[in-house]
């Protein structure tokens, strides 16, 4: 983390010419329900020079400019999708945080639940080779001794009297 | 000269490491007692010598030697002593060093106190151990060298990475070194095992307190890391979801997930072949961590120097660890027979499930931070992968994972009754439900998950006390006998229950500082003040300081709550001086477990200056519960019972533990 640190602030700061924050009070947009939706819309927007920003959380001018822009094409009249796909055709899929569902992120988006269903069904299929073997073993107990078996459990209860 | 000598002490544990990796094995391959017993002292001596020369980059930096190329790079002689101690391993170099140090610790520990592990075992698993020490100091003497010194030494240092220079860089790498390298002893104890062709309950028994050490270190150094994020970056993010996060979040959940899976191989001599397999993976997702951190190949690592010959050795590196164990898993495994057969309902089977789940969710961090590296290199396609991803596909693991927790330790080994189990947490269920109503009924209903959050908080912590509650039988035999039975309860029992009312902690901390926060954003000028949950900010004026190795203009600021005075907050920016480099530093005031987070923006002339500030309610407990965690690993570790040679158990171990399991 001491690296994510450096290296996300090493980044941006350098990039900066002046400290600045994020959204910074002169962005915001005067009707509340319209500054909601941009502030959750930038959440989900990466600041491109940043390590794993969002534009709502970076300091840097890409990430201000973005800003600026989303809050434009809102006040413009933009829907939420609107306004991420006019961000995705100017800067590719690389400002999506949460990549779309598509065929080149299949795997990225299945990893979890195929994990989670293989583990299920491995369970499954070591439980019943398990109880199969359990049934295989009981039976073995339950049938006769031998000859040789019954003899020697004689003696030995004999021996022991 | 003495610089010299570190860089020899260096070499000779190199020499000595290829003994070890070598000789103990023999012996124990070949049964020869004098072979094995080389092991041991020379992990010590190993030990001493990666101390020796740790001490002696140490000395340099305290003593500013700028004729050493690592110093120049990274101290400043005007900079704070505890920053030169701490500079060390704030660089590649010393922190590789660091890395090599705590796995020879390790080693030595093994050597030190493995007195009551049969011989062979202790023998190759410290030769395994070497294997890794070969590897590692061959990197750092081939490709990270620290001690390489410079012919014409400068008269001045270029200063260590500001935002490095804070007491974190003190605590947060060492808890996290100890927490990462901790694994390579259950690595090496579960490759010893593969090559033996043995894991008894007994096995698990030595596993598992290094497990919970490493462990237990591996939480506290995440959490520190997260806390020093939450203040040194100022913008109030906890988690950031970025792959190098990530790479000590992976060793973490699988370290979980092993620490879960010990437990039923020690009792019930079951799941031996998967516990196994979850050591090697829990290490070499430690490996993979160092890899993505060390060799470049994350945008991320800009702060240190990339060098594409550093990047390909560690690749090496991990492909030997990891290709090779995992071979030798699929070679030996079968030889390791499996027991205890047990019911889907079981304690067994509810640390099945906690470890499906701890795993799965493992997968989807993994894929999730690898992925896009992946697709980058292949097709050239970018993508990024970041919170709102992870909120998808992490999230829904954990929810049921946590709905799950209280029941683990109420279930009855071998066959378990749901419903008795159920009835055991009547009063934890319907507390939980009483906290989601409350919740609704004081925030409306315009947040739908927070309420439900809060409730899987409560839930799992008072799944925690109920079930210690449970145990003493506090209900049958009424309280007063039931305070003398919580002293008797077993160790394990008590960390088990901390630890999870300490998962139940951060969860709610999770949920109350994310979904509750509050904040403004504001341009003030002096004598201006903002309103924020019931505090009252002021802004009194911005004044110049001078620190030791920076500039800084500093707010201040007058908290009061109903017109009276609470206390004064000074958020600052600063400029340092040697790289002429920015940071914000925020100012925090807690109160409760909740704080009050204070930052400076830009400047707007005339003494306006932008301020940004949040109430994070309940904030604290996501790092409290984090410490609970760890407090309940220790007092496991601390249980006797769980120790092997503790003088009960000593007197019928000794049988099972020297015959093979076959």
């Amino acid at each position: 983390m001491i690296r994510s640190l450096a290296a996300s602030l090493l980044l941006f700061l350098s990039l900066m010419a002046a400290p600045a924050l994020a959204v910074a009070p002169d962005e915001v947009l005067d009707d509340p329900a319209l500054e909601a939706r941009a502030r959750s819309l930038s959440a989900e927007l990466r600041c491109m020079v940043c390590q794993n920003q969002s534009i709502d959380d970076s300091d840097a001018p890409l990430a201000k400019d973005l800003r600026i822009l989303v809050r434009e094409r809102l006040v413009a009249g933009d829907s939420d999708e609107e306004v991420v796909d006019y961000l995705v055709s100017r800067y590719g899929e690389f400002v999506l945080l949460k990549p779309r569902f598509a065929w080149h992120t299949i795997i990225l988006w299945a990893a979890g639940p195929v994990a989670l269903v293989a583990g299920l069904a491995a369970i499954f299929l070591a439980l019943r080779k398990r109880s199969g073997q359990t049934r295989s073993v009981a039976g073995g107990t339950n049938a006769r001794l031998s000859e040789e078996e019954e003899r020697r459990l004689k003696s030995l209860l004999d021996g022991k009297g | 000269m003495i610089i010299e000598l570190g860089h020899y002490a260096l070499v000779l544990a190199f020499a000595l490491s290829l003994l070890q990796s070598v000789v103990p094995l023999w012996g124990a391959l070949t049964r020869d007692e004098r072979l094995m017993a080389v092991a041991p002292p020379v992990s010590v001596t190993m030990f001493v010598l990666v101390l020796l020369s740790f001490v002696v980059l140490t000395g340099a930096y305290v003593a500013s030697d700028f004729s050493v190329l690592n110093v120049v790079e990274n101290s400043h002689s005007a900079k704070p002593l505890l920053y030169k101690f701490t500079g060390v391993w704030g660089n590649h170099e010393g922190s590789m060093l660091l890395w090599v140090l705590i796995l020879v610790f390790f080693g030595a520990l093994v050597g030190l106190f493995g007195g009551n592990l049969p011989r062979d075992l202790k023998a190759t698993t410290l030769s395994v151990q070497g294997w890794i020490s070969t590897g590692f100091i061959l990197f750092l003497l081939a490709t990270s060298n620290p001690f390489t010194r410079l012919a014409n030494p400068p008269l001045e240092g270029a200063d260590l990475n500001p935002i490095l220079q804070d007491i974190g860089l003190a605590i947060h790498p060492p808890l996290l070194y100890v927490g990462y390298v901790g694994f390579s002893i259950t690595f090496s104890f579960a490759v010893a095992a593969l090559i033996l062709g043995r894991t008894d309950a007994a096995w698990a028994r030595w596993v598992r307190p290094w497990t919970l050490l490493a462990w237990c270190f591996l939480t506290l150094g995440i959490a520190m890391g997260s806390y020093w994020a939450y203040y040194e970056l100022g913008w109030g993010g906890w988690w950031f979801w970025d792959p190098v996060e990530n790479a000590s979040l992976m060793p973490w959940l699988a370290g979980t997930a092993l620490l879960h899976s010990a437990i039923v191989m020690e009792k019930r001599e079951a799941l031996k072949v998967w516990t196994v397999l979850l050591a090697i993976f829990t290490f070499s997702l430690s490996l993979l961590g160092t890899f993505l951190v060390r060799s470049g190949v994350l945008t991320s690592v800009h702060a240190f120097a990339t060098d594409p010959a550093r990047g390909a050795f560690i690749l090496a590196l991990l492909c030997f660890f990891i290709g090779g164990s995992l071979t030798l898993y699929a070679w030996r495994a079968s030889t390791l027979k499996q027991g205890g057969l047990f019911a889907p309902i079981s304690r067994e089977g509810g640390l099945v499930l906690n470890n499906l789940f701890l795993t799965s969710a493992c997968a989807a961090v993994f894929v999730g931070t690898l992925y896009p590296l992946l697709l980058d290199a292949t097709t050239g396609e970018k993508i990024s992968v970041g919170a709102p991803f992870y909120n998808l596909t992490f999230g829904p693991l954990m929810i049921p994972l946590l709905m799950a927790v209280p029941y683990g330790p109420v279930l009855a080994w071998k066959r378990g009754d749901l419903l008795a189990a159920s009835q055991r947490l009547y009063a934890a269920f319907g507390l939980a439900l009483l906290t989601v109503l409350v919740t609704f009924w004081l925030w409306g209903m315009e947040k739908v998950m927070a309420p439900l959050g809060v409730g899987l908080a409560v839930w799992v912590m008072a799944g925690a006390v109920s079930e210690i509650l449970t145990r003493v039988k506090i209900l049958e035999i009424g309280p007063r006998r039931a305070v003398s039975r919580l002293f008797g309860l077993p160790g394990s029992a008590w960390g088990t229950a901390v630890a999870h009312f300490g998962i139940g902690v951060t969860v709610l901390g999770v949920v109350t500082a994310s979904a509750f926060q509050e904040e403004r954003i504001e341009t003030m000028r002096p004598g201006d003040s903002v309103e924020l949950a019931g505090y009252e900010v002021t802004f009194d004026g911005a004044a110049p300081r001078r620190g030791p190795n920076y500039n800084e203009e500093v707010g201040h600021f007058t908290i009061r709550q109903g017109g009276v005075t609470i206390t004064e907050l000074e958020p600052s920016k600063r400029i340092y001086t040697a790289r002429q480099m920015p940071t914000t530093e925020a100012s925090i005031y807690t109160t409760g477990f909740s704080q009050l987070y204070l930052s400076l923006g830009e400047s707007r002339g005339d003494g306006a200056v932008d301020v940004r500030v949040y109430f994070k309610p309940l904030i604290t407990l996501i790092w409290i519960g984090c410490v609970i965690m760890a407090v309940g690993g220790g007092i496991s570790i601390a249980d006797r019972r769980l120790r092997v040679g503790a003088p009960k158990p000593a007197r019928r171990r000794p049988a099972d533990a020297v015959a093979p399991a076959e």
